[in-house]
């Protein structure tokens, strides 16, 4: 269930779009705020709002990578998987990390805490290997400091 | 904020002169005071729509996003006048997913008013009254600048209706992305902002004449439009007298890879590769040699050691046998397999790939495939020439859009310059750099 104030979000957003269909990456990234993810169930009251069909709705939400259909931890962290970070590190970085979570790509941690997914280049090449936690962006990890990374994040 | 280095004189690197070193974005108080909007209301106030075309044609730009497009030309494609469909839109393609490109990053973070003046500018030239500024979800603190800069214009008139009590009005719209290499393609971004699966769209009809909602549509780069209000300020001459080649201005080049100093730098255009990467990015790091490069984001052809002479322009780079593309180019050091790197690219691609085509969809997954198991030393004989037939069949004209031909560059350039890594990882039966 999405509350009173995400859907009138929606509907903010869809007030001052042209069309409906075009407030509909916005207002699933609005929806995705609540958990992190977008349930059956978000979905198809985003499309209700929109006036759309759920098939619609999740046809462009299972489109793009920054929308998730299934459930993620507290704080979601995006490896940078392209060849900038990949010749500086990214093997050996990706390996350290998912060894101090006890998890594979695409995993939750147990605690509910972490979830690791690769993302394509985050546009820090000069600055590689880097990785994005939620909305911040690390560069220049080194695996060895992300202990203290990581411990930022409840 | 990206890295970036500023070392020369502020009239030679237009477009990163207002980029403040202690990484903050000026205000449009600032900004104006800095020259910031002059060109606009130059523009508005003496200039007809068709005069700024006209000037960005014979200023000879050409887009930055990529294939190096003449800007003006492309321009000229929109239908005007009042008979005209309506509305028209001018679109900003900030997506930057090309691996290894950083460049608008800087652009957007370090000068944001400035790229706002350039849009104003060609929406102006081609009467455009909406735009959409399409940027890519994790560059956040981009995402911020842009939504104060818009307001801060829309605040003083510079945006919105009857600009500069003008008779011409823009509205101006933030959108964020949610993500996928594939909505930096002009026609799939087109899809992305209509709301719908970010495919392509088989061209013609070209978005100039049928685009965003079936209306003629402009979209450019935000390196191209950020260096529009320069050449209105300062003209056609001094814009071409900026470069060192025929193909004018500066250009933002950009190093990653193990060098000394990774960065990014404006420079005139057609500096050469050798001199961004031993003057610039201070050569290579201690005890590495430098193999070859990537010039220009992931999906262009390897130019090796040799061949870093090359004035980085878009004619003088593609007679060398790549692109310039994005300018932003990723080294390869002699201690780094050059077959795993290629791996890693065609990783990417095939990740990325929008699935409409069956050689893309089909033959990058296959690609991938084939490499992953010569990297574990499973390659077997005949798969450098499955490889080769790969290159062939996902070449330029086959597909939809340019992005299975565009991994194809290095791949094809790949089995040509590190032949012998490729034979030594099948006969070996290992790769022998992990
Ligand atoms: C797969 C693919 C991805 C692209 N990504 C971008 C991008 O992120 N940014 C960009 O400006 N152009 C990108 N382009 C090029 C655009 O399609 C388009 O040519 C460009 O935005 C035009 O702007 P310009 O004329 O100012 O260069 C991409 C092209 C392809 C085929
Ligand atoms: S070439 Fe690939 S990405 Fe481009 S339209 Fe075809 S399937 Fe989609």
């Amino acid at each position: 269930m999405l509350t009173t104030e995400t859907k009138n979000e929606i509907l903010a957003e869809l007030a001052h779009s042209e069309t409906n269909r075009m407030a509909c990456i916005e207002a699933l990234k609005i929806a995705q705020r609540e958990h992190g993810w977008v349930s059956d169930e978000d979905l198809c009251e985003v499309a209700r709002l929109l006036d759309l069909t759920p098939d619609e709705v999740d046809g462009v939400a299972t489109f793009y990578n920054l929308i998730r259909r299934r459930p993620v931890g507290r704080n979601v962290i995006l490896l940078c998987a392209s060849v900038s970070c990949w010749v500086m590190g990214y093997v050996q970085l990706r390996a350290r990390l998912l060894q101090v979570l006890g998890v594979e790509l695409g995993q939750t941690t147990e605690d509910g805490r972490f979830t690791v997914l690769e993302n394509q280049c985050l546009g820090a090449c000069d600055h590689a290997p880097a990785l994005m936690i939620n909305d911040d962006l690390y560069h220049d990890v080194d695996p060895e400091q992300l202990g203290d990374i990581l411990a930022k994040y409840a | 904020m990206a890295a970036f280095n500023q070392q020369s004189n502020p009239d030679q690197r237009p477009l990163t002169a207002k980029i403040q070193p202690d990484g903050r974005a000026l205000s449009l108080k600032d900004c104006e005071a800095a020259g910031g909007y002059r060109a606009v209301r130059r523009a508005l106030g003496t200039m007809a729509p068709g005069d700024v075309t006209q000037l960005v044609k014979d200023s000879g730009l050409r887009g930055r996003g990529g294939a190096g497009f003449p800007t003006g030309p492309k321009w000229s494609f929109v239908p005007m006048g009042d008979n005209a469909p309506r509305p028209k839109y001018l679109v900003v393609n900030a997506d930057e997913m090309e691996p290894g490109t950083f460049k608008d990053r800087l652009l957007l973070e370090g000068d944001p008013h400035q790229l706002i003046e350039g849009v104003i500018l060609a929406a102006y030239a081609i009467q455009a009254d909406i735009s959409y500024i399409f940027l890519r979800g994790e560059y956040v603190l981009a995402e911020q600048r842009l939504a104060t800069a818009i307001a801060e214009a829309r605040g003083a008139g510079l945006i919105g209706k009857n600009i500069l009590g003008t008779d011409y009005s823009l509205e101006v719209h933030l959108h964020t992305s949610a993500g996928r290499y594939i909505c930096g393609e002009e026609t799939a971004l087109i899809n992305a902002l209509e709301g719908r699966r970010a495919n392509p769209r088989s061209k013609p009809p070209f978005p100039q004449v049928c685009g965003l909602r079936g209306k003629p549509t402009i979209v450019n780069n935000v390196e191209t439009l950020c260096n529009l209000p320069h050449i209105v300020n300062n003209g056609t001459e001094w814009f071409k007298g900026l470069s060192l080649t025929p193909n004018g201005g500066t250009k933002i080049y950009g190093v990653s890879g193990k060098v000394k100093r990774p960065g990014l730098w404006e420079l005139p255009m057609g500096t050469t590769a050798r001199t961004i990467l031993e003057e610039h990015a201070g050569g290579m790091r201690d005890g590495l040699k430098l193999r070859a490069i990537i010039p220009g984001g992931a999906s262009t052809d390897f130019l090796l050691e040799s061949q870093l002479d090359v004035a980085m322009d878009f004619d003088t780079v593609a007679k060398a046998g790549s692109r310039m593309g994005t300018g932003t180019m990723i080294v390869l050091d002699d201690q780094t397999c050059p077959v795993g790197m290629v791996h890693n690219l065609m990783r990417f691609f095939a990740s990325e790939s929008c699935g409409w085509c069956t050689p893309c969809r089909e033959g990058l997954p296959w690609v991938e495939k084939i490499l992953e198991a010569m990297e574990r030393g499973e390659g077997q004989p005949g798969d450098l020439e499955q490889l080769s037939r790969h290159v062939t069949a996902l070449g330029m004209g086959l597909t939809y859009c340019a992005l299975a031909p565009g991994a194809m560059e290095p791949l094809g350039s790949g089995l040509k310059h590190f032949r012998d890594d490729f034979e030594r990882h099948i006969r070996d039966k290992r790769c022998g750099w992990s």
